[in-house]
């Protein structure tokens, strides 16, 4: 089976986020990290294609920098990477990737292809459903378990109150959460192979797609701020001040 | 000049008009002089009146059954956006709600806005805010397509009132033809509930990473048990495996605004903040006293919740 696996890099989420005061646009490092929530897509990508003797294509848009990001889930298994990476697509909102990425998608050609649910620093949420529309694809989404049996895929669809068992027919798409398989490390082995695969740079050009970001962020402001209250060092009785809160809110 | 027509989807919870999708009617109501419910479910004359009370004018009923149902969904609300011609679509940040938003954004080429917390129109046109970096920054944005505009609203950003008793005019909508190849639910699982939902509950008491173990959680169990409060989680514990998904707070689960919070044993990531930092009273007990989660709690505790919690559920057992 030939598994398609969409991964990001995005600035460590470790260190403090910002934002270009004149693009609105986050400023991105040439070291960016791989989304760490892309690890689960990638680790379930490896055991359906390894189950299957299938291959793994990592599929990217953004800045590549370093391409550390990619080498990291390179390291982890995946055979080769597809970068999208054009000055024409700074700004782009979630419809422009999805585009994007459902070209490249339809141009490495793909039984199955996995994203994450929502990406870390963006968290639109939207990006694996417009793909799987624009490839007229199923969209078996919210996944915390999936299996493969000849061209079936069933998962656990996470809902509101559990989750609905929900089958469809490959090519389909499929978005894991975090947890739905344990992601694995790379090894040192892995690590150095990583640095010989293959990734192939893309520039928008490259890929019939449309290019039109309607929406445009007008201003950022600081929220409101919610003041700190009482910070107390437990001596054996703090248990106390809770309850006297508790009464005062009348909720006990 | 007001919109003239803003329609909210609305998801059937239960046989009921899902808590979100009224939240957004409500909202749609303020926009618009028409406000109308795309509702999706088996529907019934009660969840056409709590449509009607939050401010519907119009129903489009639509019943997918067990396909699975974004894509057909999401076809059939192009149709309707053909004849109809809305200014503006609200979805919810919840499952289905952002299958079918992103299935209709990318059918119709319109751009689509997701994680809103709140949507306002002017003289220059329809502003929506989202909240970024925890939600200590709040951005603004317009869109500058072609309407219909589509907007993905976190839970909670406004409240559902009931406002109005007038029945409203329902249009049974038929789907188009699926093949079961594209998709279908074959069963559904609920997970067994105790106590009042996360959502509604006026206490919750959440545990994170801070608690040691999977068995501590039941820490957690005892004392919202002792408050009548729900038990939630951080997405460590979640991802994890200490306790289902449905527990999580934050970003990724669930957002939740009860009257007092309490934080055991929870750092305050980011991605948990967004989800709870609009509780109106926050109490935060955690060994670190640099943990971010002090920074927003109204009465921080610094101690071991192994001894604290115990305590606080003898004292409110002793009362």
């Amino acid at each position: 089976m030939q598994v398609v696996v969409c991964v990001k890099q995005i600035p460590d989420p470790a260190s403090p986020s910002k934002l270009d005061p004149d693009t609105h646009l986050m400023v991105r490092p040439n070291d960016q990290v791989l989304d760490d929530t892309d690890r689960y897509g990638v680790e379930m990508g490896l055991q359906v294609a390894a189950a299957t003797e299938g291959t793994l294509t990592l599929l990217s848009m953004g800045p590549a920098g370093s391409l550390q990001g990619i080498r990291q889930a390179l390291a982890m298994g995946a055979d080769k990477a597809v970068v999208i990476d054009d000055e024409a697509l700074k700004g782009a909102d979630a419809l422009t990737t999805a585009r994007v990425l459902a070209a490249a998608a339809q141009r490495e050609g793909f039984d199955l292809l996995i994203a994450g649910t929502e990406s870390t620093d963006g968290y639109s949420g939207v990006v694996p459903q417009q793909i799987a529309e624009l490839l007229d694809v199923p969209a078996l989404t919210y996944a915390n378990h999936v299996e493969v049996e000849g061209s079936t895929v069933r998962i656990h669809r996470q809902t509101d109150r559990g989750y609905d068992l929900v089958e469809a027919s490959t090519p389909a798409l499929v978005s894991v959460t975090a947890g739905v398989v344990e992601p694995r490390y790379p090894t040192f082995k892995g690590i150095m192979d990583a640095k010989k695969k293959p990734i192939d740079q893309l520039a928008a050009a490259d890929l019939d797609a449309e290019i039109d970001v309607d929406q445009q962020v007008v201003e950022v402001s600081p929220a409101p701020e919610r003041q700190a209250g009482e910070k107390i060092e437990d001596g054996g009785d703090a248990h106390l001040r809770i309850v006297e809160l508790l009464e005062r809110a009348k909720v006990i | 000049m007001a919109l003239s027509a803003v329609w909210a989807f609305v998801e059937e919870s239960e046989g009921a008009p899902g808590t979100l999708g009224l939240e957004l009617l409500t909202k749609a109501a303020q926009l618009a002089d028409r406000a109308e419910a795309i509702y999706l479910g088996t529907g019934s004359d009660d969840a056409f009146a709590a449509l009607g009370a939050h401010g519907a004018k119009k129903v489009f009923h639509l019943d997918a059954g067990e396909v699975l149902p974004s894509a057909p969904v999401a076809a059939a609300i192009a149709e309707l956006i053909e004849q109809h011609r809305p200014d503006l679509i609200l979805f919810g940040q919840s499952y289905t709600d952002r299958d079918v938003a992103g299935r209709l954004s990318a059918r119709l080429g319109s751009s689509v806005v997701s994680n809103a917390v709140d949507v306002s129109h002017g003289d220059d046109g329809l502003t929506v805010t989202n909240e970024i970096f925890g939600g200590t920054q709040l951005v603004s944005t317009r869109f500058t397509g072609d309407a219909p505009y589509l907007v993905v609203v976190r839970p909670k950003s406004f409240p559902a009132q009931p406002t109005d008793e007038s029945t409203p005019e329902v249009v049974t909508v038929d789907l188009p033809q699926a093949d079961p190849s594209a998709g279908r639910i074959v069963e559904s699982h609920a997970e067994e509930r105790e106590g009042p939902q996360l959502e509604d509950a006026a206490v919750v008491v959440t545990g994170g990473r801070g608690l040691g173990s999977a068995e501590a959680y039941q820490l957690i169990e005892d004392l919202a048990k002792a408050l009548g409060a729900a038990s939630g989680a951080t997405r460590a514990i979640v991802d994890s495996g200490w306790v289902p998904y449905a527990k999580q707070v934050g970003q990724t689960g669930k957002t939740v605004k009860p009257d007092v919070y309490i934080a055991a044993g929870v750092s305050g990531a980011m991605q948990h903040l967004v989800g709870m930092k609009d509780s109106k009273i926050i109490v935060a007990i955690n060994k670190d006293p640099e943990a971010p989660i002090f920074g927003v709690a109204d009465l921080g505790v610094v101690g071991d919740v192994h001894k604290v919690v115990p305590k606080l559920i003898e004292a409110l057992g002793q009362r």
